[in-house]
């Protein structure tokens, strides 16, 4: 793009405006806030040109243009909502709906539906349809592991299809047969399941393709929505929280209801993968740990937090000073605001413990050029800079930590936010007898695992969607996590479990929330130099590191 | 006014599809001509130009401009394609030519390739056409083999390859930009324009899409001078054309006429009138997609592109349907809307929808269950896809119902019951009556 790009003259609906030369009339229209409706269009994805509910008069134009494909000129004079458009852009609507089923009481998309929403804004006339609807073959076809098609309520935009053809290039959707017999369709043999499928169900308009975990489970105006970013790796995509805390009765009182891409351009643009896009099942699992354990001299039972935090600050205190051999195996799955506190509370409380550091986990290292990274975790590049990773000379990896404990030179572990006797054979291998000969250990997380039952003092961590605070992604972003609901029962944010466990050990940590901690962190650690938690915006910034 | 045989001549020469007859009736003079004298792409296109040639597919628009729009000078390939899937219903002129004087098409193919810096030709024929693919591909064969295609043709030092590609029976890929979409490949879907086909077309490259016909003549007027061509036709519309006659005539058939020709002399002189003396009720001027024409307009009106537009109707391909007093317009309607129905491509919303809407709307009126709202609705449904479509196909739906409801509304009132009184409450011509 060239530096200055030549701008132009136009006029819409009366009033003048210099836009870049060279956008369209739909992109031009929406950056000074007048939006032109559509179906087809969509900014990631090439101009179909098909729907022509953007039809829009330029004068000296004898036919009515599509502001989806027809670019500004200079002196362009644009009606967007005079008498000629409203009419065609009613019929365009009408012709839509001539063949659509009106099942809107039992489909999905119902009040979120692109339909409904312009019948209300550009609609309003009575039917005059009298004649019956085209029937077509697939309702409620599972075409994939997440999709499911119906192609009665198919507008035709072909927006699913230019979607596989365009970003995951793997082309298995295609349009069938021609004129109103025409369908949307999977190709024989084929089954929708690249890893980017179920952005399909965002760019449909309609309830033709919904997902197959969150249909039917919260009616979609149930739903309260917070802008966050996916913590499933080192991308930190971009997402919006739909949460339901309202109806627990639906949905088996699970509170998070599903998440959605969100646009970044820096980012993720406006898609996001299967794998971040359903991988947060943990959140709402019957195995989250709800309140501290602790086992004195047995099995792990219920404890106050107050209790707990006194055993684990007195056992490692002790272990600390007297034995030496303390270590803490640090995630990179916690936020910054958690790595920070955890590194200022080790260093006051804690000195010479030994830091190890691990961004091993669960999941298989899937990535490609579009948007996974093998990463899967959402703030390595966070820890790294808050000097947590194996990066520094002094923090110890994976492997080594697993040794000196097999070799019984652990006196006290901390395991946050780690499972390192369920990880795969080939890293977990030895953990659980390793962990056997380590005198005191503590864990801190947010499900039930191997590892936290071998723990003598289990302390519970809010997950994803439960807490305020900031990762950095692997291109050195600082991004905004948002809470969406309170944590689960007892258990609490990192930086607020952090603190309190700094008190216990004697300290003295007094932060009302993440961005005061956030705050702190830049000020104090170089990386992050300049940045303050209420400038980091929806969209992230990136640190001058 | 006799026939004009500019086409015709080579067509009815005995054999004409064979190379031999072609040459001995003076076939590949043309080209031989212009490759043997040296000529230049602008002399040939300054001859079109002069002639007044028009597309002959529809359009009309002028051939000679339309061959100036490709790029000169520029990297990478060009082609010519040869628009020879006729579809359209009542029109069957480029079958004639393609089977009865092939080598012209090809002369002229060749021609306009060497204009436009093209080394590939598609002909893009209809899929329904075999018989003709047959001769097509014999005269191909016999072209190559004596040098008037291929590599150095004619010892021009230029290259020209003919290919031959069967369509698979849509409609709509006789819609230049559609017959390019299924030329690459991909489904038969019309593309956006700008840019156009000069521009960029087949393969992304500078592309002249041209009819059977237009081509057919280009040899004839490059024999017989552009002068000689212009003032067979009238201002602005050059030349003969051949006219399809099919319908309630004596005689149907084909007639090369010079444009400009009355109508009346057409069907009453050439046709030899209605059958059975019948009195005219109305023409269908150039395809079915052309607004139909009372019999008082085609007792007045000259054929020719102009004109018609005129009355805002269209000389389209040439292909007339003629219809007699005794025939039900709204049965023809009624098959017109299923045909264009039947052939959307499915790509845009009003055309895709909005055919099938009107097709069961006639069928309701056809059925005799219709009401003079329908009528209404029919018609609105129509003007909301006029204009409205990626491609002419939305209009080729659309003119036909308009026309028809707007010339000839009192046979289809005939046809239904009263306006509804109630919603819900359709009141019936008897009990209308009995009220």
């Amino acid at each position: 793009m060239s530096e200055e790009r030549k701008m132009v003259k136009v006029t819409i609906d009366g009033n003048q405006y210099e836009v870049p030369a060279g956008t369209t009339i739909l992109e031009a229209a929406k950056s000074v806030g007048i939006e032109i409706p559509h179906y087809c269009y969509h900014p990631g994805l090439s101009i179909a040109g098909a729907c022509r509910m953007c039809l829009i008069e330029v004068e000296k134009v004898p036919k009515l243009q599509i502001a989806c494909y027809m670019t500004v000129g200079d002196e362009m004079v644009i009606y967007t909502t005079n008498e000629r458009v409203k009419r065609a852009r009613k019929a365009m609507l009408e012709f839509h709906l001539v063949n659509h089923p009106l099942d809107c009481p039992v489909c999905d998309q119902a009040g979120e539906c692109g339909l409904q929403n312009y019948y209300m804004l550009h609609g309003l006339y009575i039917s005059r349809v009298r004649e019956n609807k085209v029937k077509k073959g697939k309702k409620a076809t599972q075409i994939g592991p997440h999709v499911m098609l119906d192609q009665e309520r198919c507008i035709l935009c072909s927006r699913c299809v230019r979607f596989c053809n365009e970003i995951p290039k793997t082309s298995e959707l295609g349009m069938f047969n021609r004129g109103d017999r025409e369908v949307v369709d999977i190709f024989p043999g084929r089954e929708l399941n690249n890893p980017y499928s179920a952005n399909v169900i965002n760019l449909c308009p309609v309830g033709a393709l919904l997902s197959k975990e969150f249909r039917f489970k919260t009616r979609v105006w149930y739903l309260e929505t917070v802008k966050s970013v996916c913590m499933r790796c080192s991308r930190a995509c971009n997402i919006l929280i739909d949460y339901n805390i309202r109806r627990p009765w639906k949905n088996d009182g699970r509170r998070l209801s599903r998440l959605r891409p969100r646009y970044n351009a820096q980012v993720n643009d406006w898609w996001i993968c299967d794998e971040g896009r359903f991988g947060f099942d943990f959140v709402d699992a019957a195995d989250r740990l709800t309140v501290p354990l602790s086992a004195a001299g047995g099995a792990q039972a219920h404890s106050g937090w107050e209790a707990a935090l006194e055993t684990a600050a007195a056992r490692l205190r002790q272990a600390a000073s007297e034995i030496g051999d303390v270590a803490v195996l640090v995630s990179p799955r916690l936020a910054n605001e958690a790595l920070y506190l955890l590194k200022r509370v080790l260093a006051e409380q804690l000195p010479g413990t030994s830091v190890a550091f691990s961004s091993l986990n669960e999941h298989e290292p899937t990535q490609d050029d579009i948007l996974r990274k093998a990463d899967k975790n959402p703030n390595t590049t966070g820890a790294e800079f808050l000097s947590l990773t194996t990066a520094n000379a002094e923090v110890k990896d994976h492997a080594y930590l697993l040794q000196t404990a097999k070799k019984g030179n652990l006196s006290a572990l901390i395991v946050i936010a780690h499972n390192p006797v369920g990880l795969p054979e080939l890293y977990g291998r030895g953990w659980s007898e390793a962990l056997d000969k380590v005198p005191f250990k503590v864990f801190i997380g947010t499900n039930e695992n191997e590892t936290s039952r071998k723990a003598d003092v289990v302390l519970p961590l809010a997950a994803f969607a439960e807490y305020d605070g900031t990762v950095t992604n692997f291109a050195g972003r600082v991004q905004l996590l948002r809470r969406a609901f309170d944590p689960l029962g007892e258990a609490l944010a990192g930086w607020e479990l952090l603190r309190r466990l700094g008190n216990a050990l004697g300290g003295e940590y007094d932060f009302g929330s993440a961005g005061e901690v956030f705050d702190e962190l830049a000020q104090k650690e170089d990386k992050f130099a300049g940045l303050s938690y209420g400038d980091i915006g929806e969209l992230g910034v990136k640190v001058n590191g | 006014m006799p026939e004009v045989k500019l086409i015709k001549r080579f067509i009815e020469t005995e054999n004409g599809h064979r190379l031999r007859e072609f040459e001995s009736a003076g076939g590949y003079g043309s080209l031989r001509k212009i490759i043997g004298e040296g000529w230049d792409a602008q002399q040939v296109i300054d001859i079109l130009k002069a002639s007044n040639l028009r597309g002959l597919g529809g359009a009309g628009f002028p051939t000679g401009l339309k061959w100036s729009f490709v790029p000169k000078d520029i990297e990478g390939p060009k082609y010519l394609v040869v628009n020879a899937d006729e579809s359209e219903p009542g029109t069957f002129k480029d079958r004639h030519i393609i089977s009865g004087a092939p080598h012209l098409l090809i002369e002229g193919a060749v021609i306009a390739a060497f204009c436009i810096e093209a080394e590939d030709i598609y002909i893009y024929i209809r899929g329904e056409y075999y018989e003709p693919a047959r001769i097509m591909e014999q005269a191909i064969e016999e072209a190559a083999e004596a040098g008037y295609i291929g590599e150095d043709f004619l010892g021009s030092g230029h290259t020209v390859r003919v290919h031959l590609h069967r369509g698979a029976g849509a409609y709509i890929c006789g819609e230049e930009t559609a017959l390019l979409s299924s030329l690459e490949g991909g489904k038969g879907w019309p593309k956006l324009k700008p840019p156009f086909p000069a521009i960029k077309g087949l393969f992304g490259k500078p592309t002249i899409v041209n009819n059977v016909e237009t081509l057919s003549q280009v040899p004839i007027i490059l024999d017989k001078g552009a002068e000689y061509f212009a003032s067979l036709g009238i201002e602005r519309n050059g030349g003969t054309r051949l006219f399809g006659v099919s319908g309630h005539v004596k005689r149907t058939g084909i007639y090369e006429l010079p444009l400009g020709t009355p109508m009346k002399e057409l069907i009453y002189e050439h046709c030899g009138g209605i059958r059975n003396d019948r009195k005219l009720k109305a023409v269908i001027p150039g395809g079915s997609s052309c607004p139909v024409l009372t019999a008082e307009q085609a007792a007045s009106i000259n054929m020719d592109f102009d004109s018609l537009a005129g009355i805002g109707s269209m000389l389209g391909s040439g292909g007339l349907i003629v219809m007699d007093e005794t025939t039900d317009l709204v049965q023809i309607l009624w098959r017109i809307c299923r045909f264009y129905a039947f052939e959307s491509c499915g790509q845009c919303t009003p055309c895709r929808e909005g055919t099938g809407w009107m097709t069961r709307i006639m069928e309701r009126i056809a059925k005799g269950e219709g009401t003079v709202q329908d009528i209404d609705d029919l018609k609105e449904v129509a003007e909301q896809i006029m204009g409205n479509t990626v491609c002419p196909l939305g209009d080729a739906a659309a003119l036909p119902v308009v026309s028809f409801l707007s010339k000839f509304r009192a046979d289809f009132e005939a046809q239904v019951g009263p306006r509804r009184v109630h919603a819900g409450a359709v009141v019936t011509q008897a009990e209308a009556e009995e009220n």
